[in-house]
């Protein structure tokens, strides 16, 4: 197990580098000069020349790929060209809401999905299968941004249950934090929680009709036990497959949300960066959501191997 | 006389399909005895099964009914609520099942699985669980029990799993054990233990046992008395001895005249078709032996030396080589035109890896294949299709072996037409041409897979391996799926197709008694090493090594008059042929014993 593991982060370390080198290639080919964005539209040449040096963009590309890799491996992402502060300490800054946002999204979609789609495989073809299809199919069909302002215009506005926008750091206390995310969480859930949904009771269909469910049966375990404890664990790895999927269609949908909720996160970061061509701030944080799409990748990879034990790379 | 333990009367169970209710078992009575073995014996689509999971009340409640009376020791289960219900699956009765590669569930510790049933039925704390799951897995004779239970059903053998299912089959000390085919996807040695040891622990438990099989075989061996059945019908019961000395149906005797019999070719020199019995009328024709096939003075149409396949074991960080799996070391034989070699042996001893090096399918290490003097091995992508279209191979599997969306007429002309041996109309009268051949009819062209039986679908895939007219047809384990009658048929065609093509078999086989049938000669393998080969009846007649004697007194013998004595229960589990890395084949010598007879000389690890 350990050195499946080991392996496996190994494997991932190039992955890293040639995404780090594709980002830096696709900055450095992309059009439109920084130094000119910097210096503003009354700038002379000599000043513009001027800023290039000081941000060694006059170097040749092996150059500035060097200093790049170097920094990157001392966890320096550079310094932002728009607010000269340094990007990790403004993606720090922003990753708290995002985070929130991701981990409670996911979180209610596996507990809502999970037990939805095992109770309808269940119970195939009967009211609660048609139910949880009926959930499923609106999930599917409705915009995020459409479930988002349906919610805040009924639970905010007419109700006034929650905020309508904003965001409030967990250390302002859990009842507010949570109230703030509540509306945010459940629009960008709905998709998640219909795809998890089919899923689960796809695989859970195809695993009741095994042998060793009979057997589970015939031993006289309750309904209950067969599936949490027989099926569910066999089902898991399509289940964990779809999940992992879903936390990387997530750091797209968070930048809508975020947009629609006003939640000052990464993802509205990005939008800005790119809006003002802050080069260090755009590679940054793509490298930062790519990492994070590699560790997801990498943690269902090893989720494969604890949920079943035949399952070794 | 003693109350039985279960009684059925009148059973009825329906499913629905398209709407319709349809019986499929019909007004089944019967009564299993205290410390009784009741064997319900039937082909496919008999009922059997059904039978024994109406009786669990395992059948989804959806589209199943059941009507009539299954009483266990005075309470009508069918009238018991679910929870009651659950309280005697696994405690009063147990079940074992016909797949012990799927019936344990692969994510969880084989001693959980048993645990559970305990702590369930017999309300046992975790720790009491344990230590009771630790003596029954010595009761059931499983190597060092307790190191085991935290292991995972993977790393168990076929048999092992099936001790597995019996260990949790007698967690609850059931008054009846229900046992639906529990050997038949056993090797034969296997089966021998296993049978062995059930009805040792039926006797050390006194319970009841319902056993199901479709094997004569079996039932002579185990059971006190039997039922037949057929198309849902209960045909005959009785005393076992009675029944096999004494048929009164002819559904009976027709069953019991198509089962191949060990050591009823003696004296005989070729092979034999199987009687054909008419099942209305129990007559039954008198078989002959084939006409003499063989071509002996041309030369060979398969020639195989020094063949040997190894497969790496890699593990770690670094994937380095931890070992090698000697599937097949160092074999030689030869095949002349329309012969049939038949490849005998155990689980893992490197036949059918043997049969798909002859085609490529996978690349050996070592040694030559020469079919009709083409060098297969060092021939190129074009000589190698050339060279397949004069062997072909025929699949243990015929519901596996046939694409369920195309239709059987293009299966059968497909190796026809991508080897360009004629127009799509010539391919057409081929088809045609083939399906009479197999008895088949030739409208049949325009059907898809699903609407034949599994021995129509056979018959369908020996066409479609006669559609490029091979000289030699690898035959892996091709009857082994099919029902009695039906494996009878399939063999008489595959003698009759022999004699009218001079076509050549490599019969690929762990059922002895059809390869004594229809083989010429018979090669033993045993852990990838050929150990004996010779004429068939010599190798049946006069067995040389350890090994074929093992493997023969392991088929059991549908003669209830002949049982065996009870004997001490082996543990010898099937050896593994993965070898450590170093590991350098010894050389081999054989003896030659008769003419053509050669016997590999046997060391120290088979005295005793």
């Amino acid at each position: 197990m350990l050195a499946f593991i080991i392996r496996r982060l190994i494997g991932a370390i190039p992955v890293i580098a040639l995404v780090a080198l594709i980002i830096f290639c696709l900055l450095y080919f992309a059009p439109g000069d920084p130094a000119t964005i910097i210096a503003g539209d009354l700038a002379t040449p000599e000043e513009v020349q001027r800023i290039r040096v000081a941000l060694g963009l006059d170097q040749p590309f092996h150059v500035r790929l060097g200093i790049f890799l170097l920094n990157l491996v001392r966890g320096d992402l550079g310094t932002s060209i728009f607010s000269n502060l340094p990007v990790t300490y403004l993606i720090g800054q922003r990753l708290e809401p995002t985070f929130s946002l991701g981990a409670l999204t996911i979180l209610l979609s596996v507990v809502v999905a999970v037990p939805l789609g095992a109770l309808a495989a269940w119970r195939a073809r009967r009211a609660v299968d048609r139910m949880a299809l009926v959930i499923s199919v609106l999930g599917f069909s409705v915009p995020v941004f459409v479930v988002g302002y349906l919610l805040i215009w009924v639970f905010a506005i007419k109700l006034a249950w929650f905020p309508v926008q904003g965001y409030t750091p967990l250390s302002n206390g859990v009842g507010s934090w949570l109230s703030n995310l509540v509306l945010p969480t459940l629009s960008l859930g709905m998709v998640y929680i219909a795809l998890i949904t089919r899923i689960t009771r796809a695989s859970m269909l195809e695993v009741l009709s095994q042998d060793y469910i009979r057997t589970a049966r015939a031993k006289g375990l309750s309904d209950r036990a067969i599936i949490w404890r027989h099926a569910l664990r066999n089902a898991a790895v399509p289940i964990a497959t779809v999940v992992g999927i879903g936390v990387a269609l997530l750091l797209g949908g968070v930048v809508v949300t975020e947009t629609v909720f006003a939640i000052p996160g990464v993802g509205r970061l990005l939008v800005d960066a790119i809006l003002r061509r802050d080069y260090p701030m755009i590679q940054g944080v793509i490298l930062l959501l790519a990492s994070i799409y590699i560790i997801v990748n990498l943690c269902v990879d090893i989720s494969y191997a604890i949920f079943d034990p035949r399952i070794r790379y | 006389m003693e109350q039985p333990v279960l009684s059925v009367r009148n059973l009825t169970t329906s499913f629905a399909r398209d709407g319709l209710w349809q019986p499929v078992v019909r007004n089944l009575s019967f009564d299993i005895r205290p410390r009784e073995t009741l064997a319900i014996v039937g082909e496919s689509g008999s009922g059997k099964s059904v039978t024994a999971l109406s009786i669990m009340r395992l059948l989804p409640p959806t589209n199943s009914r059941t009507a009539g009376s299954i009483t266990l020791m005075g309470r009508d289960l069918l009238r018991l609520p679910d929870n009651e219900m659950r309280r005697i699956r696994g405690n009063e009765i147990a079940m074992i099942f016909q797949e012990p590669m799927t019936s344990l569930n692969p994510v969880l510790p084989v001693g959980y699985q048993i645990v559970e049933a305990l702590m369930l039925h017999r309300g046992l704390s975790r720790v009491e669980a344990e230590a009771e799951t630790v003596r029954l897995f010595d009761k059931v004779r499983i190597p060092a029990a307790k190191s085991r239970l935290g292991e995972y059903p993977h790393r168990f053998s076929g048999g092992m799993r099936q001790r597995v299912m019996i260990a949790m089959a007698l967690a609850c000390k059931p008054k009846l054990l229900i046992a639906d085919e529990p050997t038949t996807a056993l090797d034969v040695t296997i089966q021998a233990q296993t049978l062995e040891l059930i009805k040792m622990l039926q006797a050390e438990e006194g319970m009841s046992v319902l056993f199901i099989t479709h094997d004569m075989g079996v039932v002579a061996e185990i059971a006190d008395r039997m039922l037949v059945m057929y198309h849902g019908n209960a045909v005959e019961a009785g005393e076992t001895a009675e029944v096999f000395r004494n048929p009164c149906k002819p559904y009976t005797r027709a069953l019991l005249s198509a089962v191949p019999q060990l050591g009823s070719m003696t004296g005989r020199g070729r092979p034999m078709r199987f009687p054909v019995v008419d099942i209305n009328t129990g007559e039954s024709d008198t078989p002959v032996e084939t006409p003499d096939t063989i071509a002996r003075a041309d030369r060979p149409v398969l020639e195989v030396r020094g063949l040997t396949a190894r497969f790496d074991i890699r593990a770690g960080v670094l994937r380095k080589r931890t070992g090698c799996v000697h599937a097949v070391e160092n074999v030689s034989f030869s095949v002349q035109p329309g012969e049939t070699l038949s490849l005998v042996g155990e689980s893992g001893c490197g036949k059918s890896t043997t049969g798909r090096s002859i085609l490529r399918l996978i690349e050996p290490r070592a040694g030559t294949i020469l079919v009709e003097g083409t060098d297969i091995l060092s021939s190129d992508a074009r000589a190698l299709s050339e060279a397949r279209k004069k062997m072909q191979m025929i699949f243990q599997d015929p519901f596996a072996s046939l694409n369920p969306r195309i239709k059987v007429g293009f299966a059968i002309a497909e190796p026809f037409l991508v080897n360009r041996m004629g127009t799509r109309a010539q391919a057409r009268d081929k088809v045609a041409d083939l399906l009479v051949r197999v008895g088949l009819k030739p409208d049949m062209a325009s059907r898809y897979p699903h609407e034949f039986s599994g021995g129509q679908r056979q018959r369908i895939c020996i066409a479609r391996a006669l559609a490029v007219e091979p000289k030699l047809i690898i035959a892996d384990e091709a009857v082994s799926a099919l029902d009695v009658s039906i494996k009878a048929q399939v063999v008489n065609l595959m003698l009759d197709l022999q004699a009218s093509l001079g076509l050549a078999f490599l019969f690929i086989s762990h059922d002895m008694a059809v390869v004594e049938r229809l083989s010429h000669r018979v090669a033993v393998m045993y852990l990838g090493e050929m150990v004996e080969i010779g004429p068939r009846s010599a190798v049946f007649g006069n067995p040389q090594h350890p090994y074929t004697k093992r493997l023969i007194s392991a088929v059991p013998v549908p003669d209830p008059s002949r049982r065996r004595m009870a004997r001490s229960i082996s543990n010898a589990e099937i050896k593994s042929p993965v070898r450590a890395l170093d590991y350098i084949p010894p050389v081999r010598e054989y003896r030659e014993v008769s003419a053509g007879h050669l016997v590999q000389s046997w060391g120290e690890e088979w005295a005793a």
